[in-house]
């Protein structure tokens, strides 16, 4: 077969993970299927749905539009590491139950992602603001109206 | 019971799965062995089959198997259908059902040619490269009224022509009532509904075992039991030896039913073929031609009034997009025809349809299934009434409304159900004139003006509809106290989102006097429950929740029973709650519902004639017919007269859909469904070009409503209950999205004072380009 592999180290979740990959292995296919870790999710493949979204380095990135190889030597977060050590729900998924923010929760794991990394930088936002960080997540299903009641909520109990 | 759980805002048990990224989608099952599957699809809509050659795809390293058509052999075969046409006088319906491969013909863009098997889903893909294909393109049918002229393609040649079906169905006399009519209005509408596109696509995995002689098929569906038994029948195993299990699944909205898609009919096959588990999972772009849509209609309404603005008829004559196979018979193009008459009393009406076979994919409900197209001709017709007539739009809605002692209401005409049309129960007015309230229409005209002196373009939009829900022919289910105290219950519908861990719950919670969060649903599993339908139709509440009722009923009779044995005394003399047994004002004195079930199974002793072991029940439940809800939906938008872009400003929802299970859940069904509604009637078209092929396959031109679109919802609600279910309930999984086309058209006529520059709107969607388009042509 003349596929060219490389050998990779990339830390998921403070788990330092050494995989042999194919170039062209998506980093959402290795996600989910090399480190069984199916929590992050694939609605369209070409970057627009959002539900893949993961944190690389702190930042949301699609990890279908990036490949394995490229995520050698940094810092993956994805939701499987959302909670804390002891299961507690981070305040956005604790805000996402109470505010019943999902139905099918497809979305929902690229929306947590991609709203964490937005309450870390704005704990204090608009509901305009909320709705246009969130308009690069696609949901079919909420409407996103509590979608956005939760990131309000989990803002202000994250201000304290 | 210490707190009553039904009614109330209880949060879902399913939540924690979902947030935690631990649920098991479809593409989520990994096993041993485990093969990736990539089918080749035509690239045109029509075209002769001159070869197909997978050999040298069959030689690539890594590629374990490939087949055509011809390859399947005797397991070729047309697909089931799935919903006969209704029994209607002088109906004609051409059944002509999808094919696993295509053989001879292809017949619309996306019909699988090939499938390759390999030991990845790259090599899969890759090995696609390798097939060598001719095919022959014959001009495509995609034009409703070309395609039954004569001389057109035929995308069944042995048809003879592309009507799928026709069907005529009346009430009254039309022609006597438009006689009297002091006004008639008569236009030609076109309503397209989109694709209902969840956010994860469809998927099968399918494992034979064959020293179990078992297949276990994990699919994307929304009605397992209804695959379980077509693909026995297919495989040639009995119903006992395969199991389907529609795990968690990312949204569904119609188009997930039991379709016999061609992927869910060959990878068992497959499985079998190579005794190793295979899985498809579909990409987005595969979806767009895969995954069946919902379509365009072409009305030719016409209504008759008298001058106080009262209906005395309707005469409706329309085209339905069938798409290039039959198999859900008539389903969307009767709901279309039935929902026409929304809440309103319309004494006369003619209504007549074809569904055309077009060169495109296959057409079966979308949630709403239909129902849009007809509320969009009928609110629309009502709407140029009101300006012909002078009158009020919520006024002639008003004065037409079925009056609240006017229920069980005929229309006489047949329904998706087979049934005839009977509206169950319902009070209109209120629903209106809170829906009114809400949105401010006392007030709005001066609203109106003093925006408009500021330049501001405000318009405001209103709509009324009926939506029948919760249709048979029956679900069952299995209420089970564990020897721990917990309770399962197993049903046989799938659930993608409906939040049924909880309602279910929430039902037998209140029978059994255990918390919410100690009762386990288990649905989609066809191990786990045996029989059932599906999740369609708005009926998953309506008729699976009462068959949980039913059984938890028994179950809390057996409870009182063995303990009234135990205690020996009258079971009046006993109250079940927090999970226990116990004996009035004697708390101290009682027994464990676990303990119970324990003892309901002995390990030794005679059990007792006439009784079970456990402490279970298996109940059915199955409606007369459908239980009938109804809304009113209110906005005020404002559209930028330059741009024609437009915002909501607000918006209003007030229905009634019977007694509600869980108030929190029900406002999620209604945000979503507006949602889509909106996508509907702003944004999401098909946009084909004349050879059928799709211009916007993608998400990031088949536009989807973002968090920017949607607006925020007020919801209000009024309570009729249903008399057809000893809960009350009705369906609302499809009110959301039903009325919103209508009113965003009246709505941007208002805005815009295009009654006043001589333009209508007579069609969805209607894009800022397109509002802009239609009112340029008008010479405005
Ligand atoms: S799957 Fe990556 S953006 Fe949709
Ligand atoms: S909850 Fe289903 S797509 Fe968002």
């Amino acid at each position: 077969m003349d596929t060219d592999d490389h050998d990779i180290t990339v830390s998921v979740n403070g788990v330092r993970y050494k995989r042999r990959v194919e170039s062209r292995m998506l980093l959402s296919d290795f996600l989910r299927h090399d480190l069984a870790l199916a929590g992050t999710h694939v609605g369209c493949e070409h970057g627009v749905c959002g539900a893949c979204t993961v944190l690389l380095d702190g930042q949301p990135v699609r990890s279908c539009l990036m490949l394995a190889v490229q995520a050698e030597t940094h810092e993956i977060s994805t939701i499987e590491g959302l909670t804390d050590k002891d299961g507690a729900y981070h305040p956005l998924q604790q805000a996402m139950h109470d505010h019943h923010g999902l139905q099918c929760g497809y979305c929902t794991p690229g929306i947590l992602m991609t709203m964490t990394a937005f309450l870390e930088e704005n704990l204090s936002p608009s509901e305009d603001e909320v709705r246009e960080a969130l308009s690069g997540n696609l949901c079919r299903c909420t409407g996103y109206q509590n979608i956005v009641d939760a990131v309000m909520a989990a803002a202000q109990r994250m201000r304290g | 019971m210490s707190t009553r759980t039904f009614g109330e805002p209880i949060k879902r048990n399913e939540d924690r799965r979902l947030l935690t990224g631990q649920a098991l989608f479809i593409d989520d099952v990994e096993l041993p062995g485990l093969l990736h599957v990539a089918f080749l699809r035509s690239q045109v809509a029509h075209a002769k089959i001159r070869k197909i050659d997978v050999s040298k795809a069959r030689q690539r390293p890594g590629v374990v198997a490939a087949y055509v058509a011809e390859d399947l052999g005797d397991y070729w075969k047309p697909g089931p259908l799935l919903v006969p046409p209704p029994p209607i006088a002088g109906i004609v319906f051409n059944q002509r059902t999808q094919v696993p491969l295509a053989r001879d013909k292809v017949r619309h863009v996306g019909e699988p040619l090939a499938i390759i098997i390999a030991e990845s889903r790259y090599i899969a893909e890759d090995a696609l490269d390798d097939i060598d294909v001719e095919l022959e393109q014959l001009p495509a049918v995609v034009d409703l009224e070309r395609g039954l002229r004569a001389g057109s393609a035929l995308v069944h040649d042995d048809v003879g022509s592309n009507v799928s079906a026709h069907v005529r169905q009346t009430k009254g006399n039309y022609a006597a009532a438009a006689a009297k009519a002091d006004c008639i209005i008569k236009r030609r509408f076109r309503y397209e509904h989109g694709i209902s596109s969840p956010i994860e696509t469809r998927g099968v995995v399918a494992q034979w075992d064959a020293r179990a002689n078992q297949m276990t098929i994990w699919d994307t569906t929304q009605a397992p039991v209804f695959v379980r038994n077509g693909l026995a029948a297919m495989l040639g195993l009995n119903e006992r030896n395969v199991r389907v299990i529609a795990p968690f699944v990312g949204g569904g909205f119609g188009p997930k039913i039991m379709m016999f898609y061609p992927e869910e009919v060959l990878l068992p096959w497959v499985s079998m073929k190579l005794n190793r588990p295979v899985k498809w999972i579909e990409d987005r772009l595969e979806h767009f031609f895969a995954t069946t849509h919902e379509r365009g209609q072409i009305h030719d309404a016409e209504i008759a009034l008298s001058r106080d603005g009262k209906i005395l008829g309707i005469k409706d004559v329309f085209l339905h997009d069938g798409g290039a196979y039959d198999p859900y018979g008539l389903t969307v193009p009767i709901n279309s025809q039935c929902t026409l008459l929304g809440p309103y009393v319309v004494p006369n009406y003619d209504s007549t349809f074809t569904q055309v076979f077009t060169n495109l994919t296959l057409v079966t409900p979308y949630r709403g299934a239909g129902r849009q197209h007809g509320v969009f001709v009928m609110e629309r017709l009502l709407d140029f009434a009101a300006h012909e007539l002078k009158i009020d739009r919520a006024e002639i809605r008003r004065r037409n409304l079925i009056p609240a002692d006017a229920f069980p209401y005929k229309n006489e005409i047949i329904y998706q159900d087979f049934q005839p049309l009977e509206y169950d129960s319902g009070n209109y007015e209120p629903v209106l004139d809170m829906a009114l309230e809400a949105i401010g229409y006392k007030t709005f005209k001066e609203q109106q003006a003093a925006a408009r002196a500021q330049g501001r373009h405000l318009g405001l939009g209103l709509a009324c509809y009926v939506e029948g829900t919760g249709i048979g022919p029956y679900e069952g289910a299995k209420v089970q106290v564990q020897s721990n105290g917990k309770v399962s219950i197993a049903t046989g519908i799938g659930t993608q989102g409906q939040g049924h861990f909880t309602v279910f719950a929430q039902i037998a919670a209140d029978q059994l006097g255990v918390a919410v969060t100690d009762i386990d649903v288990v649905t989609g599993d066809t191990d786990q429950f045996y029989w059932g339908a599906g999740t369609f139709a708005s009926r998953g509440a309506v008729v699976a929740g009462n068959a949980v009722n039913e059984a938890s009923k028994v179950v809390r009779k057996k409870a009182l029973k063995l303990a009234s044995d135990l205690f020996e005394c009258s079971e009046e003399d006993l109250v079940l709650e927090d999970g226990k047994v116990s004996i009035v004002g004697i708390p101290e004195k009682f027994v464990r519902l676990g303990d119970l079930a324990n003892q309901a199974n002995p390990m030794r002793g005679a059990v007792q004639p006439g009784t079970e072991p456990g402490l279970e029940s298996t109940q059915y439940f199955g409606p007369p017919m459908g239980a009938t809800a109804n809304g009113v939906h209110a906005m005020v938008i404002e559209v930028d007269p330059r741009t024609f872009d437009l915002k909501v400003l607000k918006y209003v929802v007030v229905h009634d859909c019977g007694t509600v299970i869980n108030p929190m859940i029900l406002a999620g069904q209604i945000h979503g469904g507006v949602a889509q509604g909106i996508g509907n009637a702003f944004y999401e078209k098909l946009a084909f070009d004349d050879q059928g092929q799709l211009l916007n396959a993608s998400l990031a031109d088949y536009l989807l409503p973002t968090a920017l679109e949607v607006p925020r919802m007020e919801l209000g609600h009024t309570v009729t209950p249903s008399p057809l279910n000893p809960m009350g309930i009705k369906g609302a999984g499809e009110a959301g999205a039903i009325p919103v086309g209508p009113m965003f058209a009246q709505a941007i006529e208002d805005a815009l004072d295009l009654k006043e520059r001589g333009v209508e709107l007579l069609e969805i969607p209607l894009s800022p380009s397109r509002v802009f388009e239609l009112t340029r042509k008008s010479g405005q």
